[in-house]
């Protein structure tokens, strides 16, 4: 048994090797889509374009304004002097933000009558949008604040020092520059592993099936399982040797920290390949040619992907959504990946996560391989 | 080009799509889930953030602030915890992203005056969720303020305490600042360049695996009638779908439509030709059908989802980047699909995407067959 199981791994091994092209595939698309997603994915809004119009032209509305032009949010691209122009801009897509200030700002503020700042948001990039107007409350929220408090005082300095408020000391943990690369960056070593292995399991076994190699494979004194581990064991140790390759650009290239230990890193690695390579099989056995295991393929994986947390929080998903999300492997996957590179996290709180992975893995091979056996039949 | 061979090899084509049914039913079904899957999976709306708090104090007082946070439905706390090490593990495990820890003495501190900081201790793993939430906290606590303020000096007998300054923000073209309306738009260019990239990809790298297109070569057709015959059935595909998408996007998802119908066929029609053309020049270039998968996937899908501006703000990119996705047909049909529901652009604000696109279009269409060409000789 061990000398054809090694005969197939031989054969296996000389197919995924072969020539230049089809080694670059194992290795090149992995490291450029790392790259690619590592400076391209990221969430954060700075130097939004913004545009200025003052018609009260006072001092305490150019200090208003004034704390927009200094905040590293706001990028402030035009001063314009009349209403219609706010449109154009708008409409061209030039700026996303304009502020306008109304005449009559400063002596309202004098005399204790609440001032406006308008604010038109182009929203049609909602995210942008979103973060833009909660930018604007936290600037004109502060200066409401100091403006108050520097009136309070003048007329009586006993207000100031008495005046109850609550500060918010924000102590953000693992992630203290809020840099989006360290975010992303493990989440892509997930979603490429899975991309990877998926696929090309399951077009190493349906490219025999179609070319007609797989009836000459049967015929030989190969078993099943013989011809099952041949098929992915050789997968697994790519898988695995991926996993490697990318960590090491996200370490060395992007400089994200690996704070936990390796080895939790590898279990996890290890039990996620095993479910991924049991999708792949479970597709083999679902495709009669490499187009249909290509499309079933994108099936599995975009879904997989989008409902992983991957790119947007699982809590702001539809409830049904975040009980299907149990199901998937890739979820526990990023919470390991993530744990592991940031948290510094072990086993003691991942443990969940590795069970539900080991469990998962364990009912797809099973499935799949039953499958599998069927159909060859 | 001479019509009756372009007409034989487009009812070829037709004939081989329609023996083969599970591909045709893909085509139906890959919008729909796609459409699906991002419309509820991709959301920017963070609401629901998972908190845990620590109440130090656990006095009326700190128990009226932390009821703002239960009040906000961007806020679900999950928990009550009494000592840092039960907050320390859920963070580590990622059970809340958030954690509120109230001083011991914090009403006492109100009391006296001066500012009482309230720790956030925050996840800040995921950086954009984390700076929603920051965002979100210091609103609560800007509410929280005002009205303790506005308490205390009525209680002093000083004149009405009006807040200096409002925001008056106004949020243009997608009012709910709804992210369905900004993603929706965007995973109908996403599925054109799919169904481009996946499924025109494979058809003459399969024509060559199974030493079909020898047979081809032989016969009269030009390289230019080939590549039209092959696509022209991909192209009707293309548009039906397209059909489909705009449909679900306006009845489904409710994402208003607001500019004219002729600018969004003749911007999809161009699209489509370059999504085509450029899934064509890959399987010729490419020798194996899992070549051209994995390069269609790398040339166009990941492009159209990175590179785009359909999730990561084109703007925030670092400069090498931007000056890159100019080269991203996608990137065009992007603003200009969201111009046209959104803000309901009309024809010639969109003249320089309309013709950057067509530049592509005529650009790879030589390519593919100058590529075809070559392959042949």
């Amino acid at each position: 048994m061990l000398g054809r199981l090694r005969g197939m791994l031989i054969k296996e091994f000389i197919q995924v090797f072969r020539d230049k092209r089809s080694r670059f595939l194992l290795f090149g698309p992995p490291v450029i889509q790392m790259l690619v997603f590592g400076y391209a994915a990221t969430l954060e809004i700075r130097h939004i374009p913004t545009a200025v119009l003052d018609f009260d032209n006072s001092q305490v509305s150019r200090d208003l304004l004034s704390r927009f032009t200094a905040s590293p949010y706001f990028d402030v691209r035009a001063r314009l002097n009349d209403r219609r122009q706010i449109g154009e801009l708008i409409d061209r897509g030039d700026v996303t933000v304009a502020l306008q200030i109304h005449a009559g700002f400063a002596q309202d503020l004098r005399k204790g009558r609440t001032a406006r700042l308008q604010v038109i948001v182009d929203s049609s990039v909602s995210n942008t949008a979103l973060i833009a107007v909660g930018y604007v409350n936290q600037i004109a929220g502060r200066f409401s604040q100091d403006y108050q408090r520097e009136r309070l005082f003048s007329t009586s300095p006993l207000v100031q020092s008495q005046l109850p408020s609550i500060v918010l000391d924000r102590r953000p943990w693992f992630n203290t520059d809020f840099d989006s690369q360290w975010f992303f960056v493990p989440g892509v070593i997930g979603n490429l592993i899975l991309v990877m292995v998926v696929s090309l399991t399951a077009f190493a076994v349906v490219r025999e099936r179609e070319i007609g190699t797989l009836e000459q494979i049967m015929v030989t004194p190969i078993g099943r399982l013989e011809f099952i581990l041949g098929k992915t064991v050789p997968f697994f140790l790519i898988g695995l040797l991926d996993t490697t390759l990318i960590s090491l650009v996200g370490t060395l290239w992007f400089g994200v920290p690996l704070r936990g230990s390796i080895g939790v890193l590898a279990i996890g690695a290890i039990l996620f390949i095993l479910c991924m390579l049991g999708i792949g099989l479970f597709i083999s056995t679902i495709s009669m040619t490499q187009q249909q295991a290509m499309v079933s393929g994108f099936f599995f994986n975009m879904p997989a992907i989008t409902f992983s947390g991957f790119a947007t929080p699982i809590s702001s998903m539809p409830e049904f959504m975040q009980w299907l999300t149990y199901l998937n492997p890739l979820r526990y996957f990023l919470d390991v990946l993530r744990g592991v590179y940031l948290k510094g996290v072990g086993l003691d709180v991942l443990w969940p996560q590795m069970t539900a992975m080991g469990v998962l893995g364990l009912v797809m091979l099973t499935i799949s391989v039953a499958r599998f056996h069927k159909s060859l039949d | 080009m001479r019509w009756h061979r372009l007409a034989a090899i487009v009812r070829k084509e037709i004939l081989q799509i329609r023996r083969d049914l599970p591909s045709l039913l893909i085509t139906v079904a890959m919008p729909l889930l796609l459409m699906l899957g991002f419309g509820y999976g991709v959301s920017f709306d963070i609401r629901h953030i998972p908190v845990y708090v620590y109440d130090r104090e656990s006095s009326q007082q700190s128990q009226d602030f932390l009821k703002r946070f239960q009040a906000s439905e961007y806020f679900n706390v999950m928990k009550t915890v009494d000592n840092y090490q039960a907050v320390i593990q859920a963070l580590d495990a990622g059970a809340c992203r958030l954690a509120i820890v109230i001083p011991v003495n914090f009403s006492e501190q109100l009391k006296t005056g001066g500012p009482v900081s309230v720790q956030a201790l925050i996840d800040a793993t995921d950086n954009n969720t984390a700076n929603v939430s920051i965002s979100y906290s210091e609103a609560v606590v800007q509410t929280y303020n005002q009205q303790i303020q506005l308490e205390w000096l009525q209680r002093h007998g000083q004149a009405r305490l009006q807040p200096p300054l409002k925001v008056d923000a106004r949020t243009w073209f997608n009012e709910d600042l709804e992210s369905t309306a900004n993603i929706v738009p965007g995973v109908v260019a996403i599925i054109m360049a799919v169904i481009g990239s996946f499924l025109t990809s494979l058809t003459i790298a399969r024509e060559w695996e199974r030493g079909t297109m020898e047979q081809l070569v032989s016969t009269p057709v030009t390289p230019l009638e080939l590549m039209v015959g092959k696509l022209v059935p991909y192209f009707v595909i293309g548009l039906l779908d397209t059909a489909l998408c705009a449909g679900m996007a306006i009845w489904w998802f409710e994402v208003p439509f607001r500019g004219q119908w002729s600018v969004f066929f003749l911007s999809c029609t161009l699209f489509l030709i370059v999504v085509l053309s450029l899934g064509y020049f890959v399987s010729v270039v490419a020798k194996s059908q899992l070549a051209a998968s994995q390069a269609a996937l790398i040339a166009t899908f990941l492009p159209a989802f990175l590179l785009s501006g359909f999730i990561y703000p084109i703007d925030q990119m670092p400069a090498v980047i931007q000056v890159t996705t100019h080269l991203i047909p996608a990137r065009y049909f992007m603003t200009i699909i969201r111009d046209v529901f959104l803000k309901g652009t009309s024809l010639p604000l969109l003249l320089d995407d309309l013709l950057a696109l067509a530049l592509f279009a005529v650009l790879l269409t030589i390519l593919a067959t100058r590529a075809f060409q070559k392959k042949l000789s």
